[in-house]
């Protein structure tokens, strides 16, 4: 494997992008998604309005995969309903988990579908999932 | 510096590593095993192998003589008697034992305990969760900002409320070795119990629990050319006397009725069950390895690997060292470079056959009261050459190139 498979453009541009690496004054929903063993360590901060994510961002640190991986799920879940957000968290997921490789299915992840080469790196499954379970953490009173 | 060649008692360092030949730096997670560890173990299962202290046969009498034979290596190793040897599973078990055995009993509200912010959690936790339960009070030993232990307010600290006081010996993390003999010696003034945690010790330098009059020593076998699975406590026998097991059964029993138990002494009383006698051959066996190489030729070589990396490391741009003071270093290197997280540089490491190790590595209170991120370690041993260290250094300043395409 070379390293390039890894840190590819996108995720080097996704984890240097800081429009959504920020605090968010009037945030509803704050959650601390935390990993311990390797040291990434992202809050996620949402806004809910009108039934829908108005706003959302993440502070913290974290490697270049947690980082990019944060901002492309942000991207991907500004203007949904909460519960889309968790089914789609729940869809990025299974795709690390390698439970849905259907890459039509896949589709609706956008650009978080190209993280899908870290589920064969069991050392980085956890930096790429750690904002995605942070979200379904944060929403839980959205679950059912 | 050692011969190179003891690298090759090693098989292991003769692999590869995702296509490179493998550099291995994590010695402060666990070592690599030579073949006459091996070899040690596999002779215990090919021509001794029983249960031992059962003793009705020839077999479970040489698998005895196996096991209680370890015992007495490790004990001259550390300078005790085997009767004060306990074998547990890890350093992490040994710590546990006293602090339920034994400290759990001692405390009670307002009383004070001791540990440092340095500590790794092995050493943290046990002592603070005992303490939660029974109402004391935990006061730490803070760091300097050159990471040295800080014993500016040692006497508040341990005063005359302390009763037990858990020190790690070397910090997992940056690698300072402590000074554990002032400490010790406050301890002494107060008569609290003291405990130490020579994980990060044991393996690198003499040891001799006598004569640093410590209460309870521990450490892991693994960290020190030993297999996984073994480690052990030293106690003064008037103290593991004391000391209630934690697991009953097996083994650990003299007489038993209808009514009541009767313990064997220590340490077998904390020994339940069949034990790991090819884990105890083993350890003995890198015992006697180490031995012959030499713990001081082993803490020069580290010295003069490490002096020789920063020798390297000294025009490595972005590059950020959190070393302690000259004469409290030991052979581990907390490093992080500038813009990338350690995750990502272990990684990128990895991909060339370097194993380092990345983030809070079991302290996280240190990391918070130093105000620093996480960091990668890399900790070296006697098989580490300065071809290794090259490799290493090299690597290094590569790793900002290979993340944003130029350095």
């Amino acid at each position: 494997m070379d390293i390039h498979d890894i840190y590819t453009a996108l995720i080097m541009e996704k984890s240097s992008d800081q429009t959504h690496h920020r605090e968010l004054d009037n945030a509803d929903h704050s959650h601390r998604a935390f990993n311990a063993s390797c040291g990434d360590d992202i809050t996620l901060h949402l806004k809910v309005d009108q039934g829908l994510i108005a706003d959302a961002s993440f502070t913290g640190i974290g490697c270049a995969i947690s980082q990019a991986s944060s901002t492309m799920m942000i991207e991907l879940i500004l203007g949904k309903t909460p519960k889309e957000a968790i089914a789609l968290a729940n869809k990025f997921m299974g795709m690390i988990k390698k439970e849905i490789q259907d890459e039509e299915e896949l589709a609706e992840l956008e650009d978080a579908i190209y993280l899908q080469n870290i589920s064969n790196m069991p050392a980085r499954v956890k930096c790429a999932v750690l904002s995605w379970h942070g979200l379904t953490q944060a929403l839980e009173d959205y679950a059912n | 510096m050692l011969t190179p060649k003891i690298k090759e008692d090693f098989p292991i360092l003769k692999e590869e590593a995702n296509g490179h030949p493998l550099v291995y730096l994590d010695n402060g997670a666990t070592t690599q095993k030579p073949e006459v560890v091996l070899g040690a173990m596999t002779d215990y299962y090919l021509k001794a192998n029983a249960n031992p202290h059962r003793g009705s046969h020839y077999l479970s009498n040489l698998s005895t003589e196996h096991y209680e034979n370890a015992r007495q290596t490790v004990a001259d190793f550390i300078g005790s008697s085997s009767e004060e040897v306990v074998f547990t599973r890890n350093t992490s078990e040994s710590i546990n034992l006293v602090a339920h055995g034994l400290i759990k009993d001692l405390l009670s509200e307002g009383d004070e305990v001791v540990t440092s912010i340095a500590d790794h959690h092995s050493c943290m936790l046990p002592l603070r969760q005992v303490a939660q339960e029974k109402g004391a009070k935990l006061h730490y030993l803070a760091m300097t900002k050159d990471y040295d232990l800080d014993l500016s307010s040692l006497h508040e600290v341990i005063n005359a409320h302390t009763k037990v006081i858990f020190l790690g010996h070397v910090s997992n993390v940056v690698g300072t070795l402590h000074p554990i003999e002032k400490i010790i010696q406050r301890g002494r003034e107060v008569g609290a119990i003291i405990l130490i945690d020579g994980a990060q010790a044991v393996p690198h330098k003499k040891v001799d629990v006598r004569q640093l009059d410590v209460d309870f020593y521990c450490f892991s076998g693994h960290k020190m050319l030993g297999p996984l699975g073994i480690g052990v406590l030293y106690g003064k026998k008037e103290l593991l006397k004391k000391m209630k097991p934690l697991y009953y059964g097996g083994s650990m029993v003299e007489f038993v009725d209808a009514k009541e138990t009767y313990l064997k002494e220590s340490p077998h009383k904390f020994e339940a069950g069949t034990p790991p006698v090819a884990e105890a051959v083993g350890l003995a066996a890198a015992i006697n390895y180490l031995q012959e190489v030499g713990m001081d030729q082993i803490a020069l070589h580290e010295k003069e690997i490490l002096d020789y990396a920063l020798s390297k490391l000294k025009d490595v741009e972005d590059l950020t060292l959190y070393l302690p003071p000259e004469e409290s270093r030991t052979s581990i290197l907390a490093f992080s470079v500038k813009d990338v997280h350690p995750h990502d540089v272990a990684f990128i490491l990895d991909m060339k056959g370097i194993a380092v190790r990345s983030g809070f590595h079991c302290a996280q209170p240190l990391h918070q009261h130093l105000d620093i991120p996480p960091t990668c370690r890399a900790s070296f041993y006697l098989y580490n050459t300065k071809e290794d260290v090259d490799h290493f250094v090299q690597e290094l300043k590569e790793v900002r190139r290979s993340l944003y395409g130029h350095s």
